[in-house]
């Protein structure tokens, strides 16, 4: 537990009579980037709001670096910065007043403001009210109003909505060079992997409010089986072929036969058997699902 | 108290550039500044009245002192409660404010106070701008010898009272614009009442003094009947302890409903 910046020991969350979190063990470690992938609707939001005690979770299910949540809330949410859905901004309010409010909420010297401005790039915006802001600038002015308190753990729910591609990758590398220079935590939400793939250390799968996959990016890889791709001019006859010496044949299409790849030494003698009756093959490949279709079928499954 | 009090800081940072605030400005000045200017303009009609000057200042108070008690104040009461819960219903800042390391309860009652505040300011504002006005016609109409009586006490009563009965009234409308983020919900309930609360103060009902809305129609109402000494009349009547044991009610009610409200 003492190197979790995050453990749910079995959360379950009900609205009414609507299961919306079942059984979950969230286990995020110190200094992570923690992916947190699901479908919409999968109880990802309810997830992070469970995590700042905006909804009521059943007493020692929550943890918060070691600490039991509704027990602890003003401490562990003095840890936590948080976006949470559409970024919560007071229309009226310039950018620089919006993070001056959070400054004198959480008091903190209100010098941090036009430093988080800059560090999100909207120091020109600065006096601009925020009602008139893009999308993309208020998920920023979002973002800097979550780590204006210079917070252990940022909980960032899908900070990417509404980013162009610079500022998508302006995000990714701040949310590494945090982790790595600043040692901070950070849990970010997604329903795309690709998003994340390249950021994220660690990854939770979650749909219908179960947690499907939960480990490192290498363990999601090794989920991941390889396929060994054949291309050969007569597809039907070399797949029957294959299934009567027992060769398991996954898919086909007109010109490739796909079947399991188990080794290159295995991959040669299937080919010189292929070659020896008569099959002409004009490639062998081997190909992984990439991670995004991984998650697909993850969270077809339930 | 330190978390009431950033609180606090935070509701003026952020509402100081609304209606809501400005209101509580704005509405004094402009009804104490066209009643002035009725008087100035009418000043020779009012003389031939040929009023001693305590009674004029009781006619010059009474002319803003009934508007506000029948109408403005508790049409102002609704608004302000409404527009003070509407800016985090708006910007759906709930979900932020409640995920700040700070107590429920303060986030909770540094709003409400800062309504307080803010109905206190606007009555104070009426009572300080009817004396500096009333002064002004002074020197504009010097006939009116209005320099000749003190209304001090008569606007402290009053305004003191008129804010007391306003509480009831701030609570529960505080209490609908928590739960409910639309402005037709509250802004009704709260017309109705109003209506409801003027003609029951005004038919005399025995029992109307357990209707919040009537409550600032009452007290104004009660204040003009002691005959015996016109000014000094008692601010801690029945309906002004109506209105605090509403209010006090309604305070603790809300934080309950607030400490368990789940912010979907």
């Amino acid at each position: 537990m003492r190197n979790l910046a995050i453990e749910t020991v079995g959360l379950n969350f009900n609205f009414g009579n609507q299961t919306i979190i079942k059984d979950l063990s969230l286990q995020v470690p110190k200094g992570s980037i923690y992916g947190f992938l699901g479908p919409n609707g999968a109880g990802k939001t309810t997830t992070i709001k469970i995590l700042l005690n905006l909804l009521k979770s059943p007493n020692d299910q929550v943890f918060i670096f070691g600490q039991e949540l509704n027990q602890n809330r003003i401490a562990s949410l003095k840890k936590i910065g948080a976006l949470v859905e559409q970024p919560a901004i007071y229309g009226h309010l310039t950018g620089r007043e919006n993070l001056i409010n959070r400054c004198i909420l959480l008091g903190i010297n209100k010098q941090k403001a036009p430093e988080m401005l800059a560090l999100v790039g909207l120091s020109d915006s600065a006096n601009k009210r925020a009602a008139k802001y893009s999308l993309g600038m208020k998920q920023r002015l979002g973002i800097a109003l979550a780590l204006v308190s210079d917070p252990e753990l940022l909980l960032l729910d899908e900070p990417t909505n509404g980013l162009d591609p610079n500022g998508i990758i302006e995000i990714r590398n701040l949310m590494i060079e945090l982790t790595t220079n600043h040692n901070k935590t950070i849990l970010v939400s997604s329903h795309l992997l690709a998003e994340i793939e390249r950021t994220a250390t660690h990854i939770g799968i979650i749909n219908k409010g179960q947690l499907l996959f939960q480990g490192t990016i290498d363990e999601l890889q090794l989920l991941n089986k390889p396929l060994l791709e054949i291309e050969t001019n007569r597809v039907a006859e070399a797949m029957e072929f294959l299934k009567n010496q027992q060769i398991e044949v996954i898919s086909s299409n007109q010109k490739k036969i796909t079947t399991p790849y188990i080794s290159a030494e295995d991959s040669g003698k299937l080919n010189t058997l292929l070659v020896q009756n008569g099959f002409t093959i004009s490639s062998l490949s081997i190909q992984r699902k990439d991670l995004e279709n991984l998650f697909l079928d993850i969270t077809k499954q339930n | 108290m330190r978390s009431f009090y950033i609180s606090l800081v935070s509701e003026f940072y952020k509402s100081r550039k609304t209606l809501a605030f400005w209101a509580a400005i704005l509405l004094p000045l402009i009804v104490c500044s066209l009643i002035s200017f009725g008087f100035f303009t009418n000043s020779e009609k009012i003389l031939a009245y040929h009023y001693p000057p305590m009674l004029l200042w009781a006619r010059y108070c009474s002319a803003s002192l009934d508007s506000m008690g029948m109408l403005i104040l508790p049409f102002y009461v609704i608004f302000m409660a409404f527009s003070v819960n509407n800016i985090e219903h708006k910007n759906d800042t709930w979900k932020t404010l409640f995920a700040q390391p700070l107590h429920k309860f303060s986030i909770y009652a540094a709003k409400y106070v800062y309504a307080v505040l803010l109905v206190a300011i606007c009555l104070f504002l009426f009572a300080g701008l009817t004396f500096t006005y009333g002064h002004i016609l002074q020197v504009l109409v010097p006939q009116y010898n209005l320099d000749q009586y003190n209304p001090s006490k008569l606007l402290i009563n009053s305004y003191s009272k008129l804010f007391l009965s306003s509480l009831g009234i701030l609570s529960i409308q505080f209490l609908f614009s928590v739960l409910w983020s639309d402005f037709l919900k509250p802004m009704g309930i709260g017309f109705v009442g109003t209506i409801m609360g003027i003609i029951t103060a005004s038919l005399q009902w025995k029992y109307a003094y357990l209707i919040p809305y009537s409550l600032p129609a009452l007290a104004l109402r009660i204040s003009k009947v002691k005959k015996g000494d016109l000014f000094d009349f008692p601010i801690f009547t029945s309906e002004i302890w109506t209105s605090l044991i509403y209010a006090t009610i309604l305070f603790i009610l809300g934080y309950f409903i607030v400490s368990r409200k789940s912010i979907k």
